[in-house]
């Protein structure tokens, strides 16, 4: 195998050669990847791979690389589902050092697949135990954060109705034909909703919750963009698109960005959390097998740990920090809710189950 | 006559030699960025220790929720075809033979939706036919969720197919063939169906087999709008592998969709050899004429409000929303794009940067595609034998591949140097010309096969060599053609995502990524930026199309 | 002096022999013409001196040298297409100037001579095929005579030594036609240029040729002056092929030939046993008697009338009379032949 690639890759060099030459056109493109190699024996560059949603801000970033001398490389493909099983299909030749990503109803494909050397970071002390799913620190927990249903404060204002908190209300008649959610199958929210009524009901009581919530009128979207741009009348994009549900599985972070992004920034989130109807993911990263710069990789870990990393995380990402002393941001505070008990399957349960689920899910409510 | 086609056929000998050497860039590239990705995932998911499992092939296929994928994604291909021919026809009639004010235009708009990425897409035609859309408001009718909102989307995306392949052919038969038939003795209709219609009808099949390819393997269309209920072969390859990592599977069905795909471009490379048989074509400035009588300005009208209600309309919704900003109609969000650190400090993507990333990437993409597309077509000039044609073909075939086969393929294939470019940035153009070499051939072929071989040797007696004749004879003569598939290629570079989203990238993001991001935020800037980014992409296409439109070759039809 | 030389020429397209080891030569300031029918490889020939179809057998020499290993580019010949491939991106101006430009950078002016080095020349090259500042018109604008012009123009341009036309005013009409051979000849003439045309239309080859070269399925039939061939042609495919249908077997024996129209007088010293015979039209005379003929048909010619006879005995004639006395159609006449108009051919 290894030496027909060494043979095709010889041979087509010419081919590449055009392609190559041809793209310089692209201008700097080059410049931000070229340090990127890792194959260089003094490379002092460590690879992050992610998904999509990975951000932090470059100062922090820029601070870490100055202390550590460590240069980071951060890549991005696709969601977070689509980024592991990348790594996964390329087990033991790694694109990178640390992958960051793996949620708790996807870990025990993870450990399964054996992609991770274990590492105990710098500061595990720190963590909030809870989160330590891994005790053979394969991985480690960077950030949480919930999935609940949310709503749109003026319909209900207006309709004089309370919101519903729990998911015992969703199936309210008071509720009927007001909630949008995702396709398990499909989305990662979904999904999340799908298991916060396994985690309330039991492995078998959540199929005769969802005959319920199917009887009330439930309408499944594909997605997340579908469901709270399109559908949910409380959100800007919702509004614009007229949507008339007034309440959605998002994110229990989903407020707080409202008003971080209106324009003028409202005094008030103009949706709230149903706290009761939370599911809650966790999010690890861990050194990659292969990896070219386990050093590196090791350091970057320790960082996102970091009170620093993790101080940052809330406004660039959404999400909750999971370390004990790292302080949230005033936004999160004022704007976003605190769940105080989430529902919660264990990892090992999720992944035994979790396909056979979702086609009786599908089957149940989709079809 | 015969004489010179048979010295042609003699000297084949060494025009072979060269066509293999032209040929061998283009295959090199196409086995190495291509088959080979797409044959190791295939074989990562039917071959296991104890050797090739194709008795898996008949398990998958046997199952009850596939043989749903497959009957679905079959019966909806020809629905989507039949309404896009019911509705595209009468429009490529009313392009190909009335003169109307902004018709050039027009033209351009209509091909806007076919390289614009599904997201945006999807957001803009969820606003004509979804819930308080506008066909919601008018008449209380909505359609998302339901097929006939795929079907609708399939129409909107493949308008322009239909209206070039078949328009372009339209316009240069000569009007006077079907006087000829009337002067015989034939009704008006009579002599449609006898003269125009046998001359159409094998452009009108390749133009209904091309719109066939894309719906059957559509994606984004049916994943934005069709809802959870519906699901095609592609949208269960990607679920199969990006979600769910069930390679199996995924292999079976990237086989079954390899099959199917590679059946149509068959036929499709059949008709267009019959296609090839002679027409007599005019000049298409002399066959349009203003419309008269109410007959035909009820056409032209009936044409114009399809193409507004169905083209325009999704859009202008576009457009009006990205500036619906806060505080009234305006520029806010575009302002919003350029200061980085407004509205919180944590813009997910710097856009500006996003626009400048996507034109790099989509300039790159089209020089290895107008490299690889070109050595093509010049190979592919000569005609050849039943080899040559194959390879016309193979070119079409990452059309049918899906994009994170193709991306996961990469993943495993070139892992080890000198060919280790997982993490380059050069796989995201390398992806994108993937998809912009089959319009880069289709459109430099024609042209290419059109240039005399005499206007060469004129050239040769009077003293130019090979290659200086190629340069004073062929390149003037194809410059526009190159100019166009030029424009093509980055269009369709810039407007990619599937291919590019999958792959691993330095934090880049193109134009359709930055926007796929924004609307996964929640937030009124967020949104409204994303509206913004969408309509600057849709105006860098228009704008790239409208040019394109004027440099169209009078002789040849802008088709697909 | 041999400019041209051809020496034993095949060229075979899988088993059949387009060309067939011809032989030929050209010499300097001579226009050769090649004559015969569609198919019958002249083209071919052309293609070949220019280097643009390789051979099968035998050599091409120009001045004395093998051209084998010569590419077309530099053979330094002329050739003016049957549909003059005029470059349609280029002007006027820019076609003539083509050759000009190729040769003058070919011989390693860095940057070639200025642009203003060839406007003298190709104004001249204008001035001389009738069509004076007619630089900057577009290709397509201009009309078939004009193309016509444009493309020798084109092709004499940089001085070829050998200039080669194919068919060079078939898609001309034939009052321009006419006009154009004599215009041609006159310049060739003055110019000294060395040419080898070939064409299917025999009054054309022989109104510019000082030789003629008949082709016959890749095989040279005759060659000759114009009027050698006219008046002796080589055997029945060539007079059939110069228009003559008056061909028919004939057993020759002392000065007379006996055939199916009777016996008809041969000019004196005619080689003598199973042959054919031509008798042109102008040998077959109105007599008081004679072979007894019906008139099937009467055409008018201009200067004579053509006849066409069904003869009581043998294949239908054709006969030529003057404008006064022409029989009518119908009529019953008789006719006599004239020796002089009589060509002894060989047996089929």
């Amino acid at each position: 195998m290894s030496t027909t690639k060494k043979f095709a890759g010889a041979a087509l060099a010419a081919a590449l050669g055009v392609a190559t030459l041809s793209a310089c056109g692209g201008g700097d493109a080059k410049g931000k990847s070229a340090d990127g190699s890792g194959e260089t024996p003094k490379s002092k560059t460590v690879t992050l791979v992610s998904h999509d949603s990975f951000n932090v801000t470059d100062t922090v970033l820029k601070e870490f690389e100055q202390q550590s001398g460590y240069t980071v490389k951060v890549l991005k493909s696709g969601d977070a589902g689509a980024a592991l099983n990348q790594e996964i299909l390329t087990k033991g030749s790694p694109r990178g050092d640390v992958f960051f990503g793996v949620d708790n109803t996807l870990l025990s494909r993870a450990l399964d697949n054996g992609i991770f050397t274990p590492y105990e970071v710098k500061g595990l002390a720190d963590v909030k135990p809870e989160y330590v799913l891994d005790k053979e620190h394969r991985v480690t927990p960077v950030d949480s954060g919930d999935i609940c249903v949310n709503y749109d404060k003026a319909y209900f204002a207006d309709k004089k109705i309370a919101p519903p908190q729990t998911l015992d209300d969703l199936v309210k008649p008071e509720y009927k034909n007001l909630l949008v959610t995702e396709n398990a199958a499909t989305s990662s929210p979904g999904l999340g909703f799908l298991l916060a009524s396994v985690g309330k009901y039991g492995e078998e009581g959540w199929k005769d919750y969802w005959s319920k919530l199917k009887a009330n009128g439930v309408e499944v979207v594909d997605g997340w963009e579908q469901a709270y741009n399109e559908r949910f009348s409380g959100s800007a994009g919702g509004k614009k698109a007229k949507g008339d549900r007034p309440l959605v599985v998002s994110y229990a972070s989903s407020p707080p960005v409202e008003v971080l992004y209106g324009e003028p920034q409202p005094a008030e989130a103009p949706t709230g959390v149903a706290t009761g109807t939370c599911f809650r993911q966790v999010e690890f990263a861990g050194l990659l097998k292969g990896a070219k710069n386990e050093e590196g990789g090791k350091a970057l870990l320790d960082f996102l740990v970091s009170k620093k990393f993790q101080e940052d995380m809330p406004l660039q990402m959404f999400v909750n920090p999971v370390v004990k002393d790292a302080k949230l941001p005033e936004l999160f505070t004022k704007h976003g809710a605190v769940v105080e008990k989430p529902e919660n399957v264990a990892p090992e349960t999720i992944a035994k189950n979790r396909e056979q689920w979702v086609k009786a899910w599908s089957s149940l409510v989709v079809k | 006559m015969v004489l010179a086609r048979r010295e042609v056929g003699r000297e084949s000998a060494r025009g072979t030699a060269v066509r293999l050497l032209l040929m061998a860039v283009p295959l090199a590239f196409f086995g190495l960025f291509f088959a080979y990705p797409v044959a190791a995932i295939v074989g990562r998911g039917i071959k296991t220790d104890e050797g090739w499992q194709f008795g898996r092939i008949g398990e998958v296929l046997a199952r009850p929720d596939i043989a749903d994928v497959l009957w679905f994604t079959t019966w909806q291909a020809f629905a989507s075809t039949a309404l896009t021919l019911l509705i595209a026809l009468p429009g490529a009639y009313v392009f190909a033979r009335f003169e109307f004010p902004g018709k050039q235009l027009l033209r351009a708009v209509v091909t806007v939706p076919f390289v614009l990425p599904t997201v945006v897409v999807g957001t803009a035609f969820l606003a004509l036919v979804g819930r308080g859309g506008l066909l919601d408001e008018l008449w209380g009718v909505r359609l998302d969720t339901t097929v006939w909102a795929i079907l609708l989307a399939h129409v909107f995306f493949n308008y322009a197919v239909v209206v070039r392949t078949v328009g372009g052919l339209w316009a240069q038969l000569d009007p006077r063939q079907e006087e000829a038939a009337r002067v015989l003795g034939a009704g008006r209709f009579a002599a449609w169906r006898r003269v125009t219609l046998p001359a159409l009808g094998p452009a009108v099949a390749a133009a209904s087999l091309m719109v066939f390819l894309f719906t059957f393997t559509s994606f984004g269309v049916v994943q934005i709008l069709g809802g959870p209920s519906y699901a095609t072969l592609e949208v269960e390859v990607y679920r199969q592998t990006a979600q769910l990592l069930d390679l199996p599977t995924a292999a079976v069905l990237t086989m079954v969709q390899f099959v199917a795909v590679g059946l149509i471009l068959g036929i499709h490379a059949w008709t267009v050899r019959r296609r090839e048989t002679a027409l007599r074509l005019v000049d298409p400035a002399r066959t349009a004429h203003r419309p008269s009588g109410p007959g035909q300005r009820a056409l032209l009208g009936g044409v114009l409000l399809t193409v507004a209600l169905l083209i325009v309309a999704p859009l202008a919704v576009l457009v009006e929303r990205s500036l619906d900003a806060p505080g009234g109609y305006g520029f806010g969000f575009y302002r919003a794009l350029q200061d980085v650190g407004a509205g919180g400090g944590t813009f997910l993507v710097p856009p500006l940067e996003a626009i400048w990333n996507s034109l790099q990437y989509a300039l790159a993409a089209t020089a290895i595609a107008l490299v690889i597309g070109g050595l093509a077509a010049a190979a592919l000039t000569r005609r050849g034998g039943r080899f040559v044609r194959g390879f016309d073909a193979l070119l079409m075939l990452p059309l049918g591949v899906s994009a994170v086969t193709v991306g996961f393929g990469f993943l495993i294939t070139l892992d080890e140097p000198p060919l280790d470019l997982r993490t380059s940035w050069i796989l995201v153009p390398l992806a994108q010309a993937l998809v912009g070499v089959p319009f880069v051939v289709r459109t430099m072929l024609p042209v290419l096969r059109a240039v005399d071989g005499r206007l060469r040797e004129a050239a040769a007696v009077l003293g130019a060599s090979p290659l200086r004749a190629w340069r004073e004879v062929d390149l003037p003569l194809v410059r526009r053609a190159l100019l166009i598939a030029a424009g093509f290629a980055f269009a369709v570079s810039l407007g990619e995502f599937g291919a590019t989203v999958f792959i691993a990238r330095p934090d880049r993001p193109t134009l359709p990524v930055a926007v796929a991001r924004l609307l996964g935020r929640a937030g009124e800037m967020n949104y409204g930026q994303a509206m913004a980014l969408s309509t600057i992409l849709m105006l860098v296409c228009a704008v790239s199309l409208l040019v394109l439109e004027r440099l169209r070759p009078d002789k040849t039809s802008g088709e697909f | 002096m041999t400019l041209l030389e051809l020496a034993g020429v095949s060229v075979r397209f899988g088993e059949r022999a387009v060309v067939d080891a011809v032989d030929l030569e050209v010499a300097e300031h001579e226009i050769v013409c090649v004559l015969g029918p569609s198919g019958s490889g002249k083209s071919t020939l052309l293609r070949v001196v220019a280097g643009l179809q390789p051979v099968s057998a035998g050599r091409v020499l120009l001045g004395g040298e093998d051209q084998a290993r010569v590419p077309v580019h530099r053979r330094g010949v002329g050739l003016m297409f049957q549909d003059h491939q005029l470059f349609p991106h280029r002007d006027v101006g820019g076609n003539v100037s083509f050759g000009l430009r190729m040769r003058g950078s070919r011989r390693g002016f860095a940057s070639g001579p200025g642009r203003g080095t060839y406007e003298a020349r190709v104004a001249e090259l204008l001035e001389l095929v009738g069509l004076p500042g007619a630089q900057g018109r577009p290709v397509a604008s201009l009309s078939g005579g004009e193309q016509q012009r444009v493309a020798l123009a084109r092709a004499l341009a940089p001085s070829p030594r050998l200039l080669m036309l194919d068919e060079p005013l078939g898609q001309l009409d034939r009052g321009l036609r006419e006009r154009l051979v004599v215009e041609l000849r006159g310049l060739f003439s003055r110019l000294g240029t060395t040419v080898l045309a070939v064409t299917h239309d025999q009054g054309e080859a022989f109104a510019l040729a000082d030789r003629v070269v008949v082709m016959q399925e890749g095989r040279i039939a005759q060659a000759g002056t114009p009027l050698e061939v006219w008046q002796r042609p080589a055997s029945e495919f060539v007079a059939r092929f110069l228009g003559f249908e008056n061909v028919i077997p004939a057993v020759v024996a002392g000065g007379a030939a006996a055939t199916a129209w009777g016996k008809v007088r041969v000019p004196a010293g005619s080689p003598e046993g199973e042959r054919r015979i031509l008798i042109r039209p102008a040998g077959v005379v109105l007599a008081a008697a004679g072979l007894r003929c019906e008139v099937l048909a009467r055409t008018f010619r201009g200067t004579h009338v053509a006849l066409r006879l069904r003869p009581e005995a043998g294949p239908e004639l054709e006969a030529e009379c003057g404008l006064a006395g022409a029989p009518a159609v119908g009529e019953r006449i008789a006719v006599a032949f004239a020796p002089a108009e009589v060509v002894v051919l060989p047996a089929a």
